[in-house]
């Protein structure tokens, strides 16, 4: 349906007027988040056993006794993915009806945006790697084309284009894994299915064995690690995340939708998806927490420094991303669904009400220009603020529960020895602290003190209806959305793992069984700890930029170094110039363009073509323009054939022998 | 009766002739004329063969190449005749248009 929208507004929306152009974007993405509510509705009504439901449209490459169909399916994961992103889809794209307003290239960023609203399904849909594989880059593509919407600016263009490179590193691994699957396994299917003759899928071949029969180095360790390789390119984990923050170039509805709500959590999906892989490999497993925990914790502290809304929120992201890996990584995986879950609510309306306050100020988007906003523009305040909480792990809110589990979850993790679980979990904890202050930092500097611009060049509005609404819908989202899990803390079942567990069963029997008493027992005071610390985070936020506003300025001298460090990003950007890129330009310069490329393909196509200029001007003399020596050509023609024809009859008669 | 030999030997000759004519002749007629020439002589082989063979097929195609000719002659003669008032000259060697 996106697919059809995107066509649509592609082809023929340059002469449409935006009217138009709006209602075909919002009618396909809408219908589509209609056609998934029903999907949803029908699954229900399925029988366990038909579970996951999988249908084939047509074989798309067959080779042998490989196979890849264009095969959908859904599940339990699937349904979740398929409600998030269609609905904080459909509430993006309503949202940029009012922020696009004002731009050029109205229909193109609409086409866009279905396109990836297209891929993005496929990508969820899919029931193999092939086709997954296909959404996975049809997202990166849509992503690219959108981070460089702006194309005339520089700095535009280049994001997109490190955007698209530095996911091609992880797109790499990620297909390197799937041949190696393929080796293994056979098949690239996840589940069985009658398209493929009744042959198992890779996740029914993978499941019995047990973790040992692999080693701990073999080959699914290999293959899962590749494919983690993959997932942080997308979902922008160390050391693959540098292109997030740049991406901030792109229009901040895309911001929202494609780097916060849906993209970059496609890394998780796709870890989530291959977890009967995942259990087999503990070493992967393990490294998959550690990073995503390292990148978390890294990230937060990057984004403490930041003064730009925008960059602020993309190193948050890059920060849940990692929460969410280390989910993943400690075997939570329903836990980090939940939290990419919650995360696509708060982090689109974060993102959402910052492109809301930098259209109120025409554009601004330095916090140290902002302040004072939280009475000129209530609405945006409101949510924004609602959001904030979310995602510091204020309770009721959405981010309390997801967070709370992971952190759960990881505190209990054994695998790689007893205390890796518990470092995690301080690294998590104190992450949590970072997060609740950056944010909250982000929202005193925007909203509260002085108002740091000039009255007189920025009209202050409120944003136009077509955006409020989509805040609203996605702030009462944000405080609601975590009560799905709510009910795991007076020892009742908690839905949302309940309703993931058939997916995710084998995690679940080994933790559950065990340590159900003692989750109880630790839930409490962990979500004490964890509250007390988002509010920690909280204070010292209030405390530094609203009571002593000179304050954080002496910290920063006072932490120079340190600060000069956070404030360049870890000089990562650099190191990689440095360490990749300029060996890379060496490389491309010295060897491909002017060995390979000057001398030898050059040399090639310049030497036939001196070598016929040769052929050339030898004709060229043949060529008198008289008439008679034409004759000539022709009776010489003629005794030729003649000769040829006759010359085996004529001579044996001249007595010719050989 | 004269032996088909001789009407061969007679049509080589005269072939031979033309194709000389048509090489070394400067006048555009001349040359013409030795394309006649040529195409007589190889009728005549034709109608050799044909009554040595006691078939028809040759005088047939003997029919065609007179039409031809006929053709031809009325082609040729009307270049000829605009050749001749364009450069008033009938020396082919003038005749070097052909070449850019």
């Amino acid at each position: 349906m996106p697919l059809l929208g995107a066509t649509v507004n592609g082809l023929f929306g340059r002469t449409w007027p935006n009217k138009i152009v709006n209602s075909v974007a919002i009618g396909a993405t809408g219908l589509s988040f209609l056609a998934a509510l029903e999907a949803v509705r029908e699954f229900f009504l399925l029988s366990p056993e038909q579970i996951p439901w999988v249908r084939q449209y047509f074989s798309w490459i067959e080779a042998g006794n490989f196979r890849a169909g264009f095969d959908l399916q859904v599940d339990q994961l699937t349904v979740v993915m398929l409600l998030v992103v269609t609905g904080v889809g459909w509430l993006i794209h309503i949202y940029s009806t009012g922020y696009m307003a004002h731009e050029g290239g109205y229909y193109r960023f609409f086409a866009y945006l279905n396109l990836f609203m297209f891929f993005m399904l496929i990508l969820v849909m899919a029931a193999n790697y092939v086709l997954l594989f296909v959404g996975w880059e049809g997202v990166g593509l849509a992503s690219y084309l959108l981070i460089g919407f702006y194309f005339l600016r520089k700095s535009a263009a280049d994001a997109g284009k490190k955007a698209f490179i530095v996911n091609r590193i992880g797109d790499f691994g990620f297909m390197l894994g799937m041949f190696l699957l393929f080796r293994t396994f056979g098949t690239l299917d996840f589940f069985k299915h009658a398209g493929a003759g009744g042959a198992l899928g890779l996740f029914d071949k993978a499941a019995p064995l047990s973790a040992e029969a692999m080693g701990h180095l073999g080959t699914l360790t290999v293959a899962c690690l590749l494919l983690f390789m993959g997932a942080a390119g997308k979902s922008a984990q160390i050391p693959l995340y540098v292109w997030l923050p740049d991406a901030m170039e792109g229009p901040t509805p895309v911001s929202a939708l494609i780097h916060a709500a849906t993209m970059v959590t496609a890394g998780v999906y796709v870890v989530a998806r291959s977890h009967v892989l995942f259990m087999h490999a503990p070493t992967a497993m393990l490294v998959v927490a550690v990073v995503g925990c390292a990148t978390a914790l890294f990230a937060a502290t990057i984004g403490l420094v930041q003064t730009d809304i925008k960059k602020v929120l993309a190193y948050s992201t890059v920060s849940q991303l990692g929460y969410m890996f280390l989910a993943c990584g400690v075997g939570a995986f329903s836990a980090g669904i939940f939290h990419l879950m919650t995360h696509a609510f708060f982090k689109a309306l974060l993102f959402l009400a910052a492109g809301s306050v930098i259209h109120a100020m025409g554009g601004e988007q330095d916090m140290l220009h902002m302040g004072g906003l939280s009475k000129k523009i209530k609405w945006t305040y409101v949510t924004m603020f609602t959001g904030t909480l979310a995602i510091a792990g204020i309770p009721p809110l959405s981010g309390f529960f997801s967070k709370d589990s992971i952190l759960l979850s990881a505190y209990q993790s054994e695998n790689g020895g007893p205390n890796v679980g518990h470092i995690l979990y301080a690294a998590g904890l104190f992450t949590a602290l970072l997060t609740s202050f950056y944010m909250f930092r982000l929202i005193f500097l925007t909203f509260f003190g002085k108002e740091r611009y000039d009255e007189h060049h920025v009209h202050v509005h409120e944003s136009p209806k077509s955006m409020l609404v989509p805040l609203a819908i996605l702030a009462v989202l944000s405080i609601v959305g975590g009560w799905l899990a709510a009910p795991a803390f007076w020892g009742k079942p908690d839905y949302f793992a309940k309703f993931l567990e058939p997916v995710f069963a084998a995690p679940g029997a080994s933790e559950a069984g065990t340590a159900e008493a003692v989750v109880h027992a630790l839930e409490t005071p962990l979500a004490i700890v964890a509250v007390i610390t988002a509010l920690a985070g909280l204070l010292a936020a209030y405390w530094l930029y609203v009571k002593q506003p000179s304050k954080p300025d002496k910290l920063a001298k006072f932490f120079g170094g340190a600060y000069q460090t956070l404030l360049h990003k870890y000089y990562v950007d650099e190191f990689y110039n440095a360490a990749v890129v300029r060996p890379l330009m060496w490389l491309s310069t010295n060897v491909f363009w002017k060995a390979v490329d000057v001398s030898i393909i050059d040399g090639a196509v310049n030497g036939i073509a001196e070598g016929i200029t040769v052929v050339g001007d030898g004709t060229r003399r043949t060529q008198s323009g008289n008439t008679r020596s034409y004759a000539v050509w022709v009776v010489v023609g003629a005794i030729v054939i003649v000769a040829v024809i006759f010359w085996p009859h004529v001579r044996p008669v001249l007595g010719v022998v050989r | 009766m004269i032996p088909t030999n001789y009407y061969i030997v007679l049509s080589a000759i005269l072939f031979g002739l033309g194709v000389l004519a048509f090489i070394f002749k400067r006048n555009i007629i001349s040359i013409f004329m030795s394309i006649e020439l040529m195409l007589n002589a190889v009728n005549l082989a034709f109608v050799a063969f044909s009554q040595a063979m006691h078939k028809l097929d040759g005088q047939v195609f003997v029919l065609f190449v007179i039409v031809v000719a006929a053709a031809e002659a009325a082609v040729g003669l009307a270049i000829i005749i605009l050749t001749a008032r364009n450069r008033q000259s009938l020396n082919v060697e003038r005749v070097d248009l052909l070449k850019l």
